[in-house]
């Protein structure tokens, strides 16, 4: 059954990254709060480790490199979280709001 | 399908090893996959948080299947532990009770079908382009282990690993003074 051979196979990894950054982008465009944008943000930055991790599994040389790659990427996601997140938290004191039709002070 | 990259080649029967090894890929896969479509779709901002914690503990699941069971801890630890938690919380102390379902109104109409339509050219496209790729391996030459990891953090990659741990200073000492900024 090559069904159940299908975690030895690359582009199974490869298609779940895509389909993990295809739902990324559709998060990124419909929500329309800051939160859900950035939930969909970390689904972007996961779909980029799957990818580093799966290359490294199959293909690299040296299999440390993609862990490290990935190590790293977890790091910047964390960073990116926390500032996001206190972003959001002082938006709320001045606009009482998180939805990003109501941040038009600079009328964008 | 001579490009699949497939190590080691086979079909297992269902009810070997390997075949439960398999069922329980799928599952994982089928987590993952979930996890996504309620984070993406959920009305409530708490339940695209636990969506976006579902999805990241079947991503540890398929990290292990990638040979890291290091990197599949950590992704417990630092994603579901420590980014969906903070989502949690920021969106229990900014968010108002009636804006708590993700924010619905006067959208445009357009917005959902021509989204959708935009990732779904975007996964074609990037599945499309794994598929047909002819993936060309290389000769292994070091090992998995966590060793080797350590190692390769402190001396290669070990400029970058110093520079990480300065941006994490500095997002802590940012987040708190971002966070404190208009309080009074």
């Amino acid at each position: 059954m090559q069904l159940l051979n299908l975690y030895n196979c690359l582009p199974t990894y490869l298609v779940l990254g895509a389909l993990l950054f295809a739902f990324g982008v559709y998060g990124m465009v419909v929500r329309r709060t800051v939160i859900g944008m950035l939930i969909s943000s970390e689904f972007i930055l996961a779909a980029a480790s799957t990818n580093f991790m799966a290359f490294n599994r199959f293909l690299a040389p040296d299999p440390a490199v993609g862990q490290v790659f990935t190590l790293f990427i977890m790091a910047i996601a964390a960073a990116e979280a926390a500032i996001a997140v206190s972003i959001m938290i002082a938006v709320y004191r001045n606009y009482k709001s998180i939805e990003t039709d109501d941040m038009v002070d600079l009328q964008g | 399908m001579q490009t699949l990259v497939c190590q080691p080649a086979g079909a297992p029967a269902l009810f070997s090893a390997e075949g439960m090894v398999g069922v329980v890929f799928l599952l994982t896969v089928a987590l993952v996959v979930a996890g996504a479509m309620i984070a993406v779709s959920a009305r409530r901002l708490v339940r695209a948080v636990s969506g976006l914690a579902v999805c990241f503990t079947g991503l540890a699941g398929v990290y292990y299947f990638l040979l890291s069971p290091f990197l599949a801890m950590m992704q417990m630890l630092i994603y579901v532990g420590a980014v969906s938690i903070l989502i949690a919380f920021g969106i229990m102390m900014a968010t108002p009770e009636e804006q708590q379902t993700a924010g619905m109104r006067h959208r445009a109409t357009l917005a959902g079908p021509l989204a959708f339509s935009v990732a779904a050219l975007i996964f074609a496209a990037l599945t499309v382009l794994g598929l047909k790729t002819e993936w060309q391996v290389f000769p292994r030459q070091g090992t998995f282990d966590i060793k080797a990891v350590g190692m390769s953090l402190l001396t290669t990659h070990g400029f970058v690993f110093e520079l990480i741990s300065v941006v994490l200073l500095l997002a802590i000492i940012g987040a708190l003074v971002l966070a404190q900024r208009g309080r009074n």
